[in-house]
């Protein structure tokens, strides 16, 4: 098994995210990683999935994901060729001892604080999945009271866009 | 031209410009608005129903039988959910329809309203596509666009669920409607280094055949098939869904492959080393165990579905393409590679072939005591009837006897239900048939189990005058499921005797409270004079009440989970591969 990460644009209609989340647990695949939102063009949302699947299996569930009639474009982006990041907010114990230690870690890791209360700071982290693992590992001694995290967004490296052609298709049809 | 209507009013006037004639629904609160105007059309007559599951597979029978979409209706909640079974059918057939339920009013969606079901969401998986429409402006755009899905591409069924406020709201019409598809792309043309490739492939294999499934009728590609065939000289195998599409008496048909399939097309494919799959998707029913199934043999794909291609077995050479111009487009590269002195040569592969066929003939035991075998019952009617009717079937032993017995020549006239297995199909979908094409003769050859399913649609047709012919194979039993009770469960028949020794009920009578004339045929003299006295008949429906022998069973087969190598072809009866050689 192996991580694809998979960029799917769809038009911006309800329901489109039900349906394609209804196709992998239907044809047995599990997402671990979902992100949804728009794009520079409104009628196009796009989401990206992380799938832990062999090539066969990925070949499969592409083409039953092409076939949906609101799937617009599947691409697959490969892991050196393109930035991915993922969004973390993290509720860590801190007294005025552990407190200093822990701000110390998030200059580390580029992190930000973004809010203090007497007993607690919650921490605003962003990366790969490896670097917010390794964030986690690093604070769970000073005990982790709270974890939220949003799914992997990514992008292509380089100049071309994976939109550029699919809005030509939108243009023709409107 | 634009015109003030309410949306009911757009939604008939563009049922009318999409060229549909008949609607088979019946009405409720939901989708009442819809009807009132569908009343004054004059150009959809619409079919009252006695269930929703009838209307649906009677547009799945008038699709099939005429190559135009079919059309169902219903209202929200229970009459939506009552064309589920017929919808998943059409999906796993890849039949073209398109279903038209009421949904309750915009501000009650979500609030557990009266006859309130999420129908978009329930068929979600088994339509190609579905819309749910809140707007009235949207219903003519909608209904262009599902009408274009459902007949496009990989053909299915498409459900369009209007919510009761915008059937009742004022919009303006227009046609014809921009279609907004722009994730909707079907592939028709085949590349041409694929069929190049294809085509060499052709010529270099000694043991070539060409697999056959429901696609190529649904390309309207019988006549290129039977050119390829005949310039090629390779044998075909035709499936369940593709019985008719390449005439039975050619002498390069081998038969229908699968698990009750014939042993030469089993053993065609499975002696194969080129298989030529055209619009077919390797189903588990024709393929047996698949790491077993024609182990020696490349694989050519073609299908207009990407998805169907190397799901279940690798293809060497894929090809996405609508059937008819995939198999043109072969014609010619073969003609090209026999232009240039290369020609496959399959002699001995037909002589292996043949000694299957002469070998191993499909068959059926008779019975000592005199009563009837199923399997004459449907090679009588058969012969008696021709190969110009169109017959429907339902599921289960039936089906399959209709499968192997009657002899087609034409594509299209083997109307029943493959993939999804519905019992119940017969009848409704006949209904269709006969409405889409009223000049053919129907035969609905139908089981006992499955005849108490739909036979509610007897009265459709006495009332609407649609006179199908309907053969009942009555053996008193689910006799697919006793067959496998029989070989599997020690002869356990838990739960599949229908008791019909009490004639309960009894067939003939039901037939005439329907309006049908109903006549029985019990012994193997009388089939026949039976058969030819329902011909006889053609201003009301005739039901034929055939009461034939329990115990017949479905030969050959390949129990399920098994290989197709392990092919029966009579109880403990293994045919010798090596026989002919």
């Amino acid at each position: 098994m192996s991580r694809h990460t998979l960029s799917v644009l769809t038009e911006n209609k309800p329901g489109v995210l039900a349906r394609v989340a209804a196709l992998f647990s239907r044809r047995g695949f599990n997402i671990d990683s979902l992100a949804v939102g728009p794009t520079e063009h409104d009628d196009i949302s796009r989401m990206t999935i992380v799938v832990n699947v062999e090539e066969l299996p990925l070949e499969q569930v592409t083409k039953q994901l092409n076939k949906l009639v609101n799937v617009i474009k599947i691409v697959e982006l490969d892991n050196s060729q393109s930035v991915q990041r993922e969004l973390m907010l993290i509720k860590v114990r801190t007294d005025s001892e552990s407190r200093s230690h822990v701000l110390e870690l998030v200059n580390l890791f580029r992190a930000r604080c973004v809010d203090v209360a007497p007993d607690a700071v919650t921490i605003e982290v962003t990366g790969t999945t490896d670097k917010l693992d390794a964030f986690v590992r690093v604070l769970e001694p000073y005990g982790i009271k709270e974890l939220v995290q949003s799914g992997m967004v990514a992008i292509g490296r380089g100049a071309r866009s994976i939109t550029d052609r699919s809005l030509r298709a939108i243009d023709r049809s409107a | 031209m634009t015109e003030k209507m309410t949306g009911a009013q757009a939604l008939v006037r563009a049922l009318e410009h999409v060229g549909v004639d008949t609607v088979f629904g019946i009405p409720g609160g939901a989708i009442l608005p819809a009807y009132d105007p569908l009343y004054d059309s004059t150009k959809v007559r619409h079919v009252l129903v006695r269930h929703e599951q009838g209307a649906g597979h009677a547009a799945e029978g008038y699709a099939q039988a005429t190559g135009r979409v079919g059309v169902c209706m219903a209202t929200s909640g229970p009459g939506a959910t009552n064309l589920v079974t017929a919808i998943a059918d059409a999906y796993m057939d890849s039949v073209p329809i398109v279903a038209i339920t009421g949904q309750v009013a915009t501000p009650l969606i979500g609030t557990d309203a009266f006859q309130e079901a999420d129908i978009s969401g329930i068929t979600m998986p088994i339509t190609k596509h579905n819309f749910l429409v809140t707007n009235a402006e949207d219903i003519p755009r909608t209904i262009a666009e599902a009408f274009h899905i459902a007949a496009t591409g990989r053909p299915g069924p498409v459900l369009v669920d209007i919510a009761k406020d915008a059937l009742t709201a004022t919009t303006t019409f227009s046609w014809p409607p921009v279609m907004q598809l722009p994730g909707y792309r079907p592939v028709t043309r085949p590349h041409s280094k694929q069929i190049r490739e294809a085509a060499r492939l052709m010529t270099e294999a000694k043991r070539p055949v060409l697999y056959v499934g429901g696609g190529v009728h649904k390309a309207r590609a019988s006549a290129e098939l039977l050119e390829l065939a005949e310039l090629t000289g390779i044998p075909v195998v035709t499936t369940l869904m593709a019985r008719g599409t390449f005439p039975d008496s050619h002498p390069q048909h081998m038969g229908m492959p699968g698990m009750h399939g014939s042993v030469s097309a089993v053993g065609a494919l499975q002696r194969s080393d080129l298989l030529i799959a055209l619009g077919t998707r390797f189903d588990d029913r024709v393929t047996g165990r698949l790491d077993s199934f024609a182990p020696h043999a490349k694989v050519i794909h073609a299908d207009i579905d990407p998805a169907e291609i190397s799901k279940n077995r690798h293809a060497d050479v894929p090809i996405v393409g609508d059937c008819r111009e995939v198999i043109g487009d072969l014609t010619n590269a073969v003609r090209t590679e026999q232009a240039d002195g290369r020609k496959g040569d399959y002699a001995d592969w037909w002589q292996l072939l043949n000694g299957y066929k002469e070998t191993y003939p499909l068959g059926y035991e008779e019975f000592a005591d005199g009563s009837l075998a199923p399997q004459y019952v449907i090679e009588r009617v058969s012969a008696l009837v021709g190969p110009e009717a169109i017959y429907t079937a339902g599921v289960g032993q039936h089906q399959m006897w209709t499968a192997q017995f009657v002899r087609y020549e034409h594509p299209g006239t083997f109307i029943n239900s493959g993939g999804a297995g519905t019992m119940g199909f017969a009848v409704p979908a006949a209904m269709g048939a006969k409405m889409g094409c009223p000049d053919k003769v129907v035969w609905a050859i139908d089981g006992d189990g499955c005849f108490q399913m739909t036979n509610q649609e007897l009265a459709t047709c006495a009332i609407e005058g649609v006179p199908i012919k309907v053969a009942v194979i009555n053996n008193g039993n689910l006799g697919m499921v006793r067959q496998w009770q029989t070989l599997f469960y020690d002869e356990r028949y838990s739960n599949t005797d229908l008791q019909q020794v009490k004639r309960i009920p009894d067939f003939v009578k039901l037939a005439e409270a329907y309006g049908c004339v109903g006549l029985r045929c019990e012994r193997p003299e009388d089939v026949d004079a039976t058969i030819a006295k329902a011909m006889e008949i053609n201003d009301v429906p005739v039901v034929i009440d055939f009461v034939v022998h329990k115990d017949a069973m479905v030969w050959p087969m390949v129990a399920a989970g098994t290989s197709n190598d392990d092919i029966k072809y009579a109880r403990d009866m293994a045919p010798n591969w090596e026989g002919g050689e």
